[in-house]
């Protein structure tokens, strides 16, 4: 399958192309270029893949000199790392840098490797492959309309355009390594240069905010790595192989809890949350593609793939515990942002806590849950981030509550707003039948306390969409008229993830046929259905049914004959609903304000003590595995 | 059979909701020492407000307030179908977005006002909601309804907690004092008429059978604690249905108006105690 050389080869050269373009329209259709040849390369991997058989393959046992390449590509990150370090006077970044490039070059230099396959494509691999690609691709796009509105919206921020696309293909490239790998050290150098392009886009505007909160992200992420050095130490020095399948296979709990670790920090969870939410500060499209679609998602795709060898161990209930509290914290904290792009944070934070929960118990229902959480919230994430984004362009802020009435002054992102939200926790979407399955799947396992998490999660999780729905659909005056900004590349974009969402609901039997239930059953070699084909289409019928109601009740409504009237204000209306008379017979505005629960709910209440927990019980679980490991 | 009871819900649920919400009149009003209305007085009031003229401050509010109405009967359908709990009650709170978006749409202080309570408010009850779900779940094996009835031995036994629990958070879906935060029967307080204040005519009828909807179908969950496979279960879930009730009328009319904050974390402390302890101890015998 030399195509796969292809899948990581072609994204990187645009990358390396776009530093030299410096003509924003001829970069604009390159960039929609470059985006459509890396997914027509997806379409054909797949398809020369299930042509082949749709089976588990395994490639490139003898890479010698790419072996030596990747070595050099270590140092240089490190290089990288420690020279802005340096600069901008951080010393944390170096030494977890250093630590762990000497680390795994020592091994690669005093330790005989085993000879393996260095990649592997299965069902989970093509899963993460259509994501990136299309999700990827598709936030490529949006990002060429968006970086113009962005600069004229933000005149101090140097225009680095350039570097910013560059960035985002040699991401594509590394994501698409990362997901192919089963090599550890391949998939190491992969995990690293993502972890380090993230760090390089949270820095875009080079503001102070943005360089500490850019090495915040760094250091947790170096901390992630950290882990995955040991956890390849461990592997060379007493397993006998560097395949991420073996690590599975043996079971150990070092190795396990190590990268587990990895894939805390990388997927943000506590106690790690804080550089999530401080990554916001980067243009939306990173947001979308890095820090909710996709790079976050690679932390998850790591605990998935570990997840058999989680059932019911040590590692496997810090995991799950870690994500369950993660889920509850975050949506709590959720309810007091008024941001937008920061509830969007929250709300990823928290969601990928379900997953990581559902990945930490380690069965089949569970993993078949994460893998569908995964799906939906990938698309709907990334939707939502572009139509905040696109929002902000027009609107010059993204605060929830300048969004009152959206619906009036920018309807087209409206709806796109209303249905990303909608797929985020409305029944009968898709979130909430992996919701639905979570819950049986933690009851079962007998986890008591992740059940109290889902049911208060649930919970809050409702709450806050609820109040940003309902702030959009409010009908009004408006102040002023908006002029939509947006582009038509960005519309396009977010046309196709409103497609999307809509028909992974509708198709969602033949995708849990398809693709979810492979993916359950090579982790874990036997194949269960989850949720019976009749449910299923339950389901479906349900989904019809919620879409048609409105849509009947429309035309039913349209029909009768009504007289529209002035709102209620205890007979102190103005005439037109904007303002009215006030106790010194003035006219007032009216100003409508969702609740926010700040003393209750504030990140200034909640973040320092659900570290603190999360990391006691990071902690103790580490001190107990080391204590395992001396003693067996 | 099944569809029977489908239809039977369908058709005789608005009857059966403003037969008791006439009854709750009645004796509301005998423990103030009034009289109080005939029991038919719920329907001359639905015939009186559908004569009105359709008067409205938007177009969509009507629209959503129908959807409300009808995704409600889909809920209450699902559940005197047999179908799975969990997916009645997630269906159950769509409809009540359905009704939040419907008082936000208008943009009017106090309409909006009664929305937001009711977003807490369903915050407030959702987490018990879901581990009834779950205790049923635990205690009968399944989440179809169909399995539930047909156990051997009432729910009850095993998840008392969890009725109790219900029986707490139920008086915020019925709307009764002291949590009838987001609006209420009366109309000059503080709030005005809270989520309703700008329905009026055929849109506030058509929210009226909606809660009568609403309240069958928590009369039908509160019944299936009760209800196994032999047939004078039946009649025990229909007397337990009366004195739940009873009971929820009798506190609205004792007890006085929360603020939001013991609202919510009574309720979420009750869930935790009577709910969480009860899922606890079903977790570990079962």
């Amino acid at each position: 399958m030399t195509i796969i050389l292809f899948l990581i080869g072609i994204p990187a050269v645009f990358a390396l192309i776009f530093p030299f373009l410096h003509n924003q329209r001829i970069r604009g259709y390159v960039v929609y270029t470059g985006a459509g040849i890396v997914m027509l390369t997806t379409v054909v991997f797949i398809a020369q893949w299930i042509g082949n058989g749709a089976e588990t393959m395994m490639l490139y046992p003898s890479t010698e000199s790419v072996d030596h390449l990747m070595t050099v590509g270590d140092l240089f990150l490190m290089c990288l790392i420690v020279y802005l370090s340096i600069k901008y006077g951080k010393v944390l970044p170096i030494l977890l840098s250093v630590g762990q490039t000497a680390l795994i070059l020592y091994i690669e230099f005093t330790t005989e490797l085993p000879e393996g396959p260095h990649m592997a494509v299965d069902w989970l691999t093509i899963l993460m492959c259509l994501i990136i690609a299309f999700i990827g691709g598709f936030i490529c796009i949006y990002t060429v309309g968006y970086m113009k509105g962005y600069h004229n919206h933000h005149k101090d921020v140097k225009d680095r355009q350039p570097f910013f696309f560059s960035m985002l293909f040699l991401f594509l490239a590394a994501m698409f390594g990362l997901v192919l790998s089963q090599n550890l050290i391949w998939m190491y150098f992969f995990w690293e240069v993502t972890s380090v392009i993230s760090f390089l886009m949270i820095g875009y505007t080079r503001s102070e905010e943005a360089v500490s909160n850019s090495f915040m992200a760094l250091w947790m992420n170096l901390l992630g790595g950290l882990g995955f050095a040991v956890a390849i130490a461990w592997m060379a020095k007493t397993g006998g192989s560097m395949q991420l399948a073996d690590v599975i296979s043996i079971g150990a709990q070092l190795p396990l809890f190590c990268l587990s670790l990895a894939g805390l920090t990388k997927s943000a969870q506590l106690p790690f949350s804080s550089w999530l939410v401080g990554a916001m500060v980067a243009p939306t499209p990173s947001s979308a593609l890095l820090h909710s679609a996709t790079m976050v998602k690679a932390g998850v795709y790591l605990l998935i793939r570990i997840s058999p060898a989680l059932e019911g161990n040590l590692t496997g209930i810090i995991v799950s515990s870690i994500g369950g509290l993660t889920f509850i914290m975050a949506s709590m904290m959720a309810i007091a942002q008024n941001d937008g792009k920061k509830v969007l944070a929250f709300s990823t934070i928290s969601n990928l806590g379900l997953i990581v929960g559902c990945a930490g118990i380690g069965v089949e229902e569970t993993v078949w849950g994460a893998v569908f959480l995964m799906i939906f919230h990938s698309v709907s994430k990334s939707m939502l981030f572009q139509s905040v984004g696109a929002a902000e362009n027009s609107l010059g802020s993204r605060d929830i509550e300048d969004m009152h009435g959206l619906i009036i002054r920018l309807p087209k992102l409206a709806y796109i707003m209303g249905i990303g939200i909608a797929g985020m926790y409305l029944a009968p979407f898709g979130m909430l039948i992996s919701k639905w399955v979570a819950l049986r799947a933690f009851v079962d396992s007998g986890n008591f306390l992740l059940v109290l998490f889902i049911a208060y999660g649930s919970a809050t999780t409702m709450f806050y969409w609820t109040k940003w729905l309902a702030k959009l659909i409010s009908y009004h005056i408006p102040r002023d008229t908006v002029k939509d900004v947006t582009r038509k590349d960005e519309y396009f974009s977010m046309f196709f993830h409103a497609v999307v969402m809509i028909l992974l609901c509708l198709l969602l039997p033949l995708i849990a046929k398809w693709l979810v239930n492979p993916i359950v059953s090579e982790l874990f070699g036997n194949s269960k259905d989850v949720l019976s084909m009749s449910v299923l289409a339950t389901m479906a019928i349900m989904l019809v049914s919620v879409f048609i109601v409105p849509a009947v009740m429309f035309f039913v409504s349209r029909a009768s004959r009504r007289e529209l009237v002035p709102i209620y204000m205890n007979g102190v209306n103005e005439g037109d609903n904007r303002f009215f008379t006030n106790s010194f017979g003035e006219k007032e505005h009216l100003y409508l304000s969702n609740w926010y629960l700040r003393f209750e709910f504030g990140r200034r209440h909640l973040r320092i003590p659900s570290i603190l927990v999360a990391a006691a019980v990071l902690v103790l679980g580490f001190c107990l595995v080391i204590g395992g490991v001396m003693i067996g | 059979m099944n569809v029977c009871f489908v239809i039977a819900y369908l058709l005789f649920a608005p009857l059966l909701g403003g037969l008791l919400d006439g009854t709750d009149r009645i004796i509301s009003a005998r423990m103030q020492r009034r009289k109080g209305p005939s029991i038919l007085q719920p329907f001359y009031d639905l015939g009186k407000l559908f004569s009105k003229e359709l008067i409205a401050v938007n177009n969509v509010q009507f629209l959503l307030n129908l959807s409300y109405l009808v995704i409600l009967m889909i809920a209450g359908a699902l559940l005197f179908f047999g179908a799975d709990l969990l997916m009645t009650l997630f269906i159950l709170s769509t409809a009540d977005m359905f009704l939040i978006m419907a008082a936000s749409s208008d943009s009017s202080p106090y309409a909006n006002m009664g929305a937001s309570r009711e977003m807490l408010q369903m915050m407030a009850y959702e987490p018990l909601t879901l581990l009834i779900a779950v205790g049923f779940y635990l205690a009968e094996g399944s989440f179809q309804v169909s399995d539930i009835i047909d156990a051997p031995v009432s729910a009850i036994l095993w998840m008392p907690g969890l009725f109790v629990g219900f029986m707490y958070t139920a008086a915020i879906k019925l709307r009764k004092s002291p949590f009838d935060l987001s609006t209420s029967h009366h109309a000059h307080q503080e709030m005005v008429k809270g989520i309703t204040t700008e329905m009026s005519g055929p849109a506030l009828a058509i929210m009226n059978i909606a809660e009568y909807y609403e309240l069958v179908l928590l009369l039908g969950i509160f019944s299936l604690f009760f209800i196994n496979s032999t047939w004078w279960s039946w009649i025990v879930a229909i007397i337990a249905c009366g004195l739940v009730f009873f009971a929820e009328t009798l506190w609205d009319n004792v007890s006085a108006r929360v603020k939001w904050k013991s609202l919510l974390y009574s309720c979420w402390i009750v869930t935790l105690v009577a709910g969480g302890v009860n899922i606890l101890i079903l977790m570990l015998i079962k």
